[in-house]
């Protein structure tokens, strides 16, 4: 019985079929106008505000440049995550010396270190970006230190025995090993590049998605400010599941 | 232990802060030495704005963790039971969940205006999903047998939600709590940095506007230390309280 039947198939109709009744007790909520339509527009309205903020509004050149800053600064994040989680992870003596200072920095709210950065450097598209880099790199950082606590004691005895310098450790054996804590940890940044982005623009005005639900809400525009929380969350959507699907790519890969 | 070397680092940067300043004589409006940092804190303490302004955050963070934590946890627990009513939710969730808890700041504001009840909305909504995955996650890994034995003795879903989930899922419970905890200072301190004028976010703020850098890093010190804090107070805990158990994740940072 189980094999005529294509139960994944069905589960994502059942969930599709869930979502249309979500959104079309939504619908019900505000026809029936128990919710100020001010605070929650509905799905037409917000659906109508997409298209019309697509098609003759700038939102294609507000994702774009949220989505940009959000890309840029993870990947720096990331090429500096893995090279310092890659020194810091092959060295003992730099572990016990930095532990406190990393947990300290971690548990940090990145979005505190904000007004330092606009003081230091103002408000500019660099500073935006540098607190994007300094809020996401943590969680990539440690998993490089993570994946590289976990290299197979014997792997490092061969290169021992093989005579590999520190760089070929970490070239040949070190991050080949720690690629799947490595992308686990990059989907993290990922996140947390994408709201420090938002809080980037909110702050410091710059072009995006994140300024323009502020003005949206300062106006009271709730379709507009709808349609552009609906755009975000397609991004933190997209962006999470094609880091997760390299996940599980990495994953059998591996196996 | 190797502690004393990891104090090393910090003892040293915070000299060379110090001497930096000193040889170079810096007066300014962006950075202070951390002698000035030490004053900021001082003052800070001084006249009670630190105390009320923690207070006033750490209100936000437990109002929110509690009514995500038990949002989380009802659905979670509902989700687990009833298998269709999964099937038929969880697309409309991974929908939800990614939405930066961020991009709700100025729909919560406009709803609620300024005051607690936007912040711990937002935190609220922060904190719900890590509680409703991992109570979906430990109610799918119970002991199916046991879950017989729950039939058998004829517990009703909450009998069984009480008696028998919630004790297996303890351990991950804790390990979500203290997730969230983390959470949701972060969602606190940045939606008081961006719009709500209360806490240790808006008053790190008010110091970087009134040009007052020595204040500004004592608060920025003051936040970093309590996310801290909190982070190894709830390792503390969940080690205490599950270790007979063998179930502690210890997740060592670095």
């Amino acid at each position: 019985m189980r094999r005529g039947f294509n139960f994944p198939g069905l589960a994502f109709l059942q969930g599709l079929v869930g979502l249309a009744l979500f959104v079309w007790v939504w619908h019900l909520i505000v026809a029936s106008g128990a919710v100020p339509r001010a605070f929650l527009p509905s799905p037409e309205a917000t659906w109508n505000a997409f298209v019309r903020g697509v098609t003759i509004g700038d939102m294609r050149e507000q994702l774009l440049g949220t989505v940009l800053r959000m890309i840029n600064g993870w990947l720096l994040a990331s090429l500096v995550g893995i090279a310092l989680g890659s020194a810091i992870g092959i060295s003992e003596t730099l572990r016990n010396y930095l532990r406190p200072t990393l947990a300290f920095a971690r548990a940090l709210p990145a979005s505190a270190v904000v007004p330092v950065a606009i003081a230091l450097v103002g408000l500019t598209p660099g500073m935006v970006l540098g607190v994007i880099v300094f809020g996401s790199i943590w969680p990539t950082l440690l998993a490089t230190v993570q994946g590289f606590a976990m290299v197979d004691p014997r792997l490092v005895e061969v290169s021992r025995a093989l005579h590999l310098s520190r760089f070929d450790f970490i070239w040949k054996i070190g991050l080949p090993n720690a690629v799947p804590d490595i992308i686990t940890g990059m989907r993290l940044s990922l996140t947390v590049a994408l709201i420090l982005a938002i809080v980037g623009e909110m702050l410091a005005g710059q072009e995006g998605l994140g300024k323009a639900i502020l003005l949206a809400a300062r106006m009271f525009r709730a379709p507009d400010l709808y349609a552009g929380i609906v755009l975000l969350g397609l991004v933190g959507l997209v962006s999470s599941y094609g880091l997760l699907l390299v996940e599980r790519r990495v994953a059998r890969w591996r196996r | 232990m190797s502690g004393w070397r990891g104090l090393i680092v910090p003892v040293v940067l915070l000299l060379l802060g110090e001497a930096a300043f000193r040889v170079f004589g810096y007066v300014g409006d962006t950075l202070a030495p951390p002698s000035a940092i030490f004053r900021g804190f001082a003052e800070a303490i001084g006249d009670g704005t630190m105390v009320t302004t923690t207070l006033q955050t750490f209100a936000t963070v437990l109002g929110g963790t509690v009514i995500g934590a038990a949002f989380g946890l009802v659905v979670g627990c509902a989700l687990g039971f009833w298998n269709l009513l999964y099937r038929f939710t969880y697309i409309t969730i991974e929908c939800l969940r990614p939405i930066p808890s961020v991009a709700l700041l100025p729909l919560s504001l406009m709803i609620f205006g300024f005051g607690y009840k936007m912040e711990i909305a937002i935190v609220g909504f922060a904190t719900a999903w890590p509680f409703l995955i991992l109570t979906y996650s430990a109610i799918s890994q119970v002991e199916p047998r046991l879950l017989e034995v729950a039939k058998v003795f004829g517990f009703g879903p909450v009998g069984t939600a009480w008696k028998l989930v919630l004790p297996a899922a303890a351990p991950r419970l804790m390990t979500a709590l203290r997730l969230c905890i983390g959470i949701a200072l972060v969602v606190a301190v940045t939606s008081e940095i961006v719009s709500n004028p209360q806490g240790l976010g808006h008053e790190l703020m008010i110091a970087q506007e009134t040009l007052r850098p020595h204040r500004m890093l004592a608060y920025l010190v003051l936040v970093g230390l309590i996310g801290w804090g909190l982070n190894n107070l709830l390792l503390w805990l969940q080690t205490r309280m599950f270790r007979h158990r063998g179930e502690v994740d210890t997740e060592v940072a670095a």
